[in-house]
């Protein structure tokens, strides 16, 4: 046995889980994330409290938008018809978190609190400017995705808060999503999700940055008509990646121009 | 602090069994400690998947699985798989293809592959590929492997 000792709460519902969340308590959802740290003995919580079982915060819900539930696990977005089209972005991107056994558990929501700057799902939910939806006892909070991560495995979450569902909106016609890993099921070295609708196309990057960030200057380049190339090279300077084992700084930017100059031909062969 | 314990029942290739289990114990320490040893234990962080077990079918690393979660649930290990002394299509072409060679990592890769020839009879090669990588082999590499998956596909077709 690894991780420290912690006692468990299993929650029969969102009332019991809001409930039992403060500051000492952390919620286990597919437990990817956090039972990694906890065998790394990173994380020290006194006690968990599991919602691995609420179903009725899983399931996606197609309308104008799309609704993704918190406990919706990775594999299910993956395999959703539904979410063919205008939504392709959202299965690929899931396709990509680790391997198949991991996104059997993982899930939507402990994805988007873990907020790994790598996270697929995280760049995904900024890059079609969906809200993250989140209950306290006191109520119920919507917060855009822009406004919610706040660095490397920080958001806008407060402890006795529960993401409860991801709500994507309206307007998305088309949208492709890319990126480069070093083998199959591995953190991506970078990311970049495109979504096309009436206002234009919106650039997002991950990997590179301490979250998951807008290309700002390539939307604009994009938006007055410039070739893809340019909007690519614009993407390269939109980003502040690092170097590290992985890759240095200057590989992960020239990926960004490869990956975005990639991703905007795949969307206009699509749209 | 006191270890924390949780009394659970749940069923173990096929048969039902109930045990106390300390709440911070994974899944695949529970199913070792009741006698499933061929469920390894490698990395315990998710990477290398020797620890794939199935959960209501579902391949899991049962090292990111508490032992709790499992409570009520289907657990297959490698032990169930056999039909006495009867071996699994695909049990039975990894010694055709020599998909062994240590052994540390079989079990994961066998229900790897059993469920997947479950759940998707038609997979892809691609899909094939994508879903036997998810498991670390330092031995064999992955040809033999891929080739028994592909023959017990066959075999089932
Ligand atoms: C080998 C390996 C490879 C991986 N590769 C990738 C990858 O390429 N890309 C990627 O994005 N991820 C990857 N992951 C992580 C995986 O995607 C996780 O599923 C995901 O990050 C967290 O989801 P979870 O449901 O497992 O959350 P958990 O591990 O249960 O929780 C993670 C964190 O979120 C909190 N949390 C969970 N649910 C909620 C909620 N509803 N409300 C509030 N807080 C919540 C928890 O308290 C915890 O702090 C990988 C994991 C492994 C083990
Ligand atoms: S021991 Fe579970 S994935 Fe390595
Ligand atoms: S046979 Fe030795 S690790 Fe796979």
């Amino acid at each position: 046995m690894k991780p420290p000792p912690f006692e468990y709460l299993r929650a029969g519902s969102v009332e019991e889980a809001l409930e039992a969340l403060d500051g000492e308590t952390k919620v286990l959802a597919g437990g990817q994330s956090l039972l990694p740290l906890l065998n790394y003995r990173l994380a020290r919580p006194a006690r968990l409290v599991d919602v691995d079982r609420l179903e009725e915060l899983a399931g996606i819900d197609v309308e104008d938008g799309v609704r993704v539930g918190a406990l919706t696990r990775h594999a299910a977005v993956e395999r959703d018809e539904q979410l063919a089209g205008p939504w392709q972005a959202l299965r690929v991107a899931a396709a990509h978190v680790g391997h198949y056994p991991i996104r059997t558990r993982g899930t939507f929501g402990g994805s988007i609190a873990h907020a790994d700057p790598a996270a697929e799902l995280c760049l995904a939910a900024l890059t079609f400017d969906a809200d993250v939806v989140v209950r306290s006892r006191t109520g119920t909070r919507r917060i855009a995705a822009a406004d919610f991560f706040a660095g490397p495995f920080a958001t806008a979450l407060a402890d006795d808060e529960l993401v409860t569902e991801i709500v994507f909106p309206a307007g998305a016609t088309a949208s492709v999503f890319e990126e480069l890993a070093p083998r199959t099921g591995d953190f991506a070295l970078a990311s970049v999700c495109v979504v096309q609708t009436a206002r234009g196309v919106a650039i997002g990057l991950g990997s590179v940055g301490p979250t998951p960030l807008r290309a700002r200057s390539a939307e604009e380049a994009r938006a007055s008509g410039e070739p893809v190339s340019s909007v690519a090279r614009a993407a390269a300077q939109d980003c502040d990646p690092t170097s590290d084992s992985h890759a240095t700084a200057e590989y992960r930017r020239a990926l960004v121009a490869t990956l975005v100059e990639r991703a905007l031909l795949r969307l206009e062969a699509t749209a | 602090m006191s270890e924390p314990h949780r009394r659970i029942d749940l069923v173990l290739n096929g048969e039902r069994r109930e045990c106390d289990v300390p709440v911070r114990a994974s899944l695949a320490d529970l199913v070792r400690s009741l006698g499933a040893t061929g469920t390894r234990v490698g990395c315990e962080h998710g990477v290398c998947g020797t620890c794939t077990v199935l959960l209501d079918g579902e391949p899991v690393r049962g090292c990111l699985v508490l032992a709790v979660q499992a409570e009520g649930r289907a657990v297959t290990t490698i032990e169930g798989l056999a039909e006495g002394d009867d071996l699994h299509p695909v049990q039975r072409a990894f010694v055709e293809h020599r998909a062994l060679q240590c052994g540390f990592c079989t079990p994961g890769f066998v229900l790897l592959a059993a469920s997947l020839l479950d759940r998707e009879p038609a997979a892809s090669e691609e899909r094939i590929v994508e879903v036997m990588s998810s498991n670390l082999c330092r031995c064999t590499g992955y040809a033999p492997i891929l080739a028994a998956v592909r023959a017990a596909q066959a075999e089932r077709a």
